[in-house]
């Protein structure tokens, strides 16, 4: 395993580190250690890496991720895994505002609860949360899956796309053109598939679908002001 | 951009040490605010006696004579301790309104809080070379809050640094941006409230004191800026008991609270919390938007 001290050794030589990596198969575990709030950690990886952050992060850890693991053992700042392009991002503690926003794939797990504008603009990224998300999340959201196993804040999904939001708890809101659909046999499937790969026990039948009513896809003059 | 740190004690053996941990967490918040810095601190008060903080540009000329011509004003002592730019004015509780009327006559000076015990010490620079300028390490407190500042409303200058008083024992300091400043500055100024500067956050300062010279208390006159007030705030407001904290409903400005059995600790950042004692197993969370937080001792 490499351990690397961010405190000791600096972020730039952590990020230079494992950016070297790109297009390698790596074998060796990293361990991060004395995080300490530090913003982008870990960002821009393009390799099947599997890296372990040992406590809380700031802002932007694990951005732009391609293909690698990175596990964080604490809280995560503002826009983890934001842009993720593919592979595994999981936080064991909270998450700040717009988790996994922008991103186009790979799985994004918060075991804590997420703030506000978790999944903004998501374009095919799959987030399971744990616990519960603040207001506005999955705002303008395109693609992809926002599992919740808490509850929802205020004006969820609003001007909402094709992406698909799974809410276990309530939902303080809804946003405009954000409805409940129907829970179909492939989305119960799909939902006890991004359960189990998001370390998560609750239970596909407990969740609630919500999806967009399609009204805003076209001009309407009503909407005009 | 701007950095807020707050640090309110619960265990009074970590008081000798107020100075030094806010300090610490102020120097972290750099980054967010290296234009100017400035911390309101609750030291020990006196009974009947209220301490004006007053700041000059040119305080050679103007200190040195200030305790005798104030005393000879308001016909009782007065005793003044000088911390660089800024110097506490020691007096009678009951004369306060009298020598704030009279200081303002005083050329190059300006009052930057009263009360019973907070002092609001704030300048330029960057925030180490701020601490360094008034030994802040070394301030002992109950409590206290502290800015960094990365101006966009208005020059980088003193009165533009925070924190703002908003009355007795109490002030604010403001991460984000107003939008309707102006159209509330001049609402304010023609109800007669003095505001002396382009910035926002002293429209939002003088606007909370308005509130609660109406009658509001601090909670309900940060519930009715929550209404009022227009843009992007997370606001700390320092009390002479404690401390408190408002996000505006869209929350855009960072915010993270710590608790533990010794204190109540507000960032801008988790980074700015990183050296205070036990925070690995403290309690930390993200202030939710649009609810007024309080602590008090």
């Amino acid at each position: 395993m490499a351990v690397y001290d961010i405190e000791a050794d600096g972020l730039r030589g952590l990020n230079a580190a494992l950016q070297q990596l790109a297009g390698t198969t790596p074998n060796e575990p990293w361990e991060v250690v004395n995080p300490r709030g530090s913003h982008a950690i870990a960002v821009g990886l393009d390799a099947p890496l599997d890296v372990t952050i040992k406590g809380p992060t700031g802002y932007y850890c694990a951005g732009m991720n391609k293909q690698a693991t990175i596990r964080v053992a604490g809280s995560v700042g503002p826009g983890v895994a934001e842009n993720m392009m593919s592979g595994t991002v999981i936080v064991e503690g909270d998450a700040s505002q717009y988790a996994g926003a922008t991103g186009h794939g790979g799985l994004l797990v918060i075991k804590g609860n997420a703030s506000s504008r978790c999944g903004i603009s998501m374009k095919g990224i799959d987030i399971v949360v744990h616990g519960s998300i603040g207001h506005m999340s999955a705002f303008m959201a395109q693609a992809g899956n926002l599992v919740v196993c808490g509850d929802a804040g205020d004006a969820l999904g609003d001007s909402l796309y094709e992406a698909r939001l799974f809410v276990r708890g309530s939902v303080k809101g809804l946003g405009a053109d954000c409805v409940e659909k129907e829970m179909r046999p492939e989305h119960l499937e799909l939902l006890a598939d991004l359960l189990e790969r998001g370390e998560c026990d609750a239970k596909p039948e407990e969740f609630r679908r919500y999806g967009s009513a399609r009204k805003l896809y076209h001009f309407n003059i009503d909407n005009a002001y | 951009m701007c950095g807020i740190v707050g640090l309110f004690l619960k265990d009074p053996s970590l008081e000798p040490r107020m100075g030094e941990m806010l300090t610490g967490m102020l120097v972290t918040m750099t980054d967010r605010g290296p234009d100017s810095a400035g911390v309101a601190i609750y030291g020990a008060g006196r009974d009947g006696e209220a301490k004006l903080t007053v700041q000059s540009d040119t305080p050679d000329d103007v200190f040195p004579t200030l305790a005798e011509t104030l005393s000879a004003r308001l016909g009782m002592p007065v005793r003044l301790s000088r911390n660089d730019t800024h110097a506490v004015l020691h007096l009678g509780a009951a004369h306060v309104a009298e020598a704030r009327a009279a200081l303002r006559e005083v050329a190059n000076l300006r009052i930057m809080s009263d009360g019973d015990r907070i002092e609001i010490y704030k300048e330029v620079g960057l925030p180490r070379d701020v601490a360094a300028r008034f030994d802040l390490p070394a301030m002992a407190g109950t409590h206290g809050i502290g800015h960094t500042r990365m101006a966009t409303e208005s020059a980088v200058t003193t009165e533009g640094a925070h924190p703002f008083s908003t009355g007795a024992d109490q002030c604010l300091v403001h991460n984000g941006s107003l939008a309707n400043h102006n159209a509330l500055r001049r609402k304010l100024r023609r109800d007669a409230v003095r505001i002396e500067s382009e910035n926002d956050t002293e429209v939002g300062a003088a606007y909370i004191t308005w509130k609660m010279q109406q009658g509001a208390s601090l909670g309900e006159a940060l519930e009715s800026a929550l209404e009022d007030l227009d843009g992007f705030f997370t606001f700390v407001v320092g009390t002479k008991d404690g401390f408190g904290v408002v996000r505006d409903p869209i929350a855009c400005k960072p915010a993270v609270m710590a608790e533990t059995d010794q204190y109540v600790a507000f960032g801008s950042e988790y980074r700015a919390l990183v050296n205070l004692p036990g925070i690995d197993a403290a309690r930390v969370w993200e202030p939710e938007p649009a609810t007024v937080y309080f602590w008090s001792h």
